[in-house]
């Protein structure tokens, strides 16, 4: 038995017609057309306990609406929920007890209360036993090296910080399942990877399920072996990230600017995207071809003035996916 | 709801960060000694013309401005700023996140809010109108104890309903914004009915005959006109015990529909952002 179980999961939202203008918005005063909008269609997978399953997909895809009905605040259209075995939405008290949340872009802690105060006051609404919460408070607050901060006021924390503050936050009655809706967003870099370490040691060595949304590759390639790609409301992928990698992800761009006009460039595996002046922007797959292999054997016939490699940006990645599959698009 | 331990909590959570607010509670008793002095002055002209059509003496009438004032911030008048933030921010998931009754934690935080805003401001009014005034001289227009002990004891429970009937109403204004994302709608019908409804204006008793009835017995009397009338024995023994029937069964269909209500806003609630 799986611990999440998802089938056939849809929401849609009633989201006002509205003709443009100002004699449109008088008629909408008097008569309201609506439109459903699907926030999800058709959404299944399931998961096994101490499983880190990464959604990534672009704003709007139904990433957030997936962990928002997962953690029992949204109620879905239609399909079914089950963690460990219990619908989310029908008996939300005994679920929410067992999950822990964290949602990048909002805050669960007490603005004006010390980090501090605000663990406590969480200790006695997930009512922990006191030992206990001492226990685990001082074993998170010396994970996420929390100890200068905790009698500080959370406003006065920077979001690297308040971040920090936030995981403890959402695991100190000590859950099974953690959700995380791009825990990473707005973070700078020695951030992320503090949050990424910290993840992967829950989920590694205490056995914590995790589930998270991101945008950023680089939090999917440090965490998830499992990957579900979603747009549009619909499930495009569901696979381990090291095949996601070799096929879709595969591809790299190398951007160069010559020293001379951009000559012509026949290399086997390599496809020339965009040429302007000196300029070069070419698609290659590092699986076939390394990149120092390929940049030692441009810089060798030619005279190079700068040289870089970038990752296709998500969106790209799921605009590719969605030409995959375009049966399905809207 | 189990153990009250969460509730508890987040009650004194609510009350101690409240209590912060050193300033904002000087500035609301400087507002109200000054509009209890206009009130009382305005009685004063209006016993002065003609005192026989007053349905209470001047001292009582001049009490019930004090003791009005001092307890104003009790008045479900103003929806809790907190919910309104929290629900344009998305930060209203966190509530259902907890597992707890989401109306009694906003219930108990409404509750902390309250009681924090009050404590502070009836306080310096006591110190005030109750002790300063006598002492200068002024024990005419000062605040007086209720009258006799049945009056202080029957007070007690008036005065604890009075604070539930409150917060219900209150939570109820709360659920009303976090629906319709906005408090400006909720504040602005709510303080007129308030103001003249409770008897927060003036005594019940000044309104026409005609309408006595049914004004005492709306849901708003609980707040001032119940409570009050308890502290001048105007109301005592049958009549005092029907007051707080009244003041409980009201604070009960309240919380009852503000838990309908609760029900049917989070089936469709959407949360805002992301």
């Amino acid at each position: 038995m799986p611990q999440i179980l998802v089938e056939a999961l849809a929401k849609t939202y009633r989201v006002a017609e509205r003709t443009p203008g100002l004699i449109g918005a008088v008629r909408g005063l008097v008569h309201r057309q609506w439109r459903e909008v699907w926030a999800l269609a058709d959404v299944s997978f399931s998961l096994e306990a101490g499983e880190l399953l990464a959604f990534i997909g672009p704003n709007g895809a139904g990433k957030s609406t997936t962990i928002k009905i997962l953690s029992g605040i949204l109620r879905p259209t239609s399909g079914r929920v089950e963690v460990d075995g219990l619908v989310p939405y029908e008996d939300r008290i005994h679920h929410v007890a067992r999950i822990g949340v964290v949602f990048g872009q909002r805050s669960q802690l007490w603005w004006d209360l010390p980090v501090i105060d605000g663990f406590d006051l969480l200790a006695d609404i997930y009512r922990v036993e006191p030992a206990r919460y001492r226990r685990r408070r001082d074993e998170l607050v010396a994970m996420l090296r929390l100890e200068p901060l905790l009698d500080q006021p959370v406003r006065q924390l920077s979001l690297g910080q308040r971040m920090r503050a936030e995981f403890a936050a959402a695991l100190l009655h000590d859950p099974t399942i953690l959700f995380l809706d791009e825990p990473t967003i707005g973070l700078d870099a020695p951030s992320k990877l503090a949050v990424r370490e910290f993840v992967r040691r829950l989920n590694r060595e205490q056995g914590v399920t995790v589930l998270l949304t991101t945008h950023d590759m680089h939090d999917v390639e440090a965490l998830a072996e499992r990957v579900i790609v979603i747009g549009h409301g619909r499930l495009l992928v569901d696979g381990p990230f090291a095949s996601l990698r070799a096929g879709v992800l595969a591809e790299r761009r190398l951007y160069i600017d010559f020293v001379g006009p951009a000559p012509m460039l026949d290399i086997d595996g390599v496809t020339i995207k965009a040429r302007e002046g000196r300029s070069l922007e070419l698609t290659f797959n590092p699986g076939r071809l390394p990149a120092p292999k390929l940049i030692a054997a441009i810089t060798s016939s030619h005279a190079v003035d700068d040289i870089h490699v970038e990752e296709p940006a998500i969106e790209e990645v799921i605009a590719r996916l969605y030409e995959l599959h375009d049966a399905h698009e809207a | 709801m189990r153990a009250p331990r969460p509730y508890l909590a987040a009650l004194r959570a609510r009350f101690q960060l409240m209590l912060q607010y050193r300033t904002a509670a000087l500035a609301g008793f400087a507002t109200q000694c000054w509009w209890g002095g206009i009130r009382i002055m305005v009685f004063a002209a209006f016993y002065g013309a003609n005192a026989a059509a007053a349905p209470i003496s001047l001292a009582n009438a001049v009490t019930y401005v004090w003791l009005g004032q001092a307890l104003l911030a009790l008045m479900p008048w103003l929806a809790d700023p907190e919910i309104g933030q929290a629900v344009r921010s998305g930060a209203v998931g966190y509530d259902r996140l907890r597992p707890l009754d989401t109306y009694a934690y906003w219930y108990v935080r409404t509750l902390g809010w309250m009681l924090a805003r009050v404590m502070p401001r009836a306080a310096l009014m006591v110190l005030a109108a109750a002790i300063v005034l006598p002492c200068v001289g002024l024990e005419a227009w000062s605040w007086r104890p209720p009258t006799g002990l049945a009056a202080a004891l029957l007070f007690v429970p008036a005065f604890v309903l009075m604070v539930a009937l409150s917060a219900s109403i209150l939570t109820l204004a709360n659920i009303v914004v976090a629906a319709s994302l906005n408090e400006r709608g909720v504040n602005a019908v709510l303080a007129p009915l308030v103001i003249v409804f409770s008897g927060s204006l003036l005594p019940l008793d000044f309104f026409p005959d005609e309408a006595r009835l049914l004004l005492h017995l709306q849901p708003l009397a609980g707040l001032v006109d119940i409570p009050f009338r308890i502290y001048f024995a105007d109301l005592h023994g049958m009549q005092a015990a029907q007051g707080l029937a009244l003041q409980a069964a009201w604070t009960l269909v309240l919380i009852g529909v503000g838990r309908l209500a609760m029900g049917r806003m989070m089936r469709r609630l959407e949360m805002q952002g992301g």
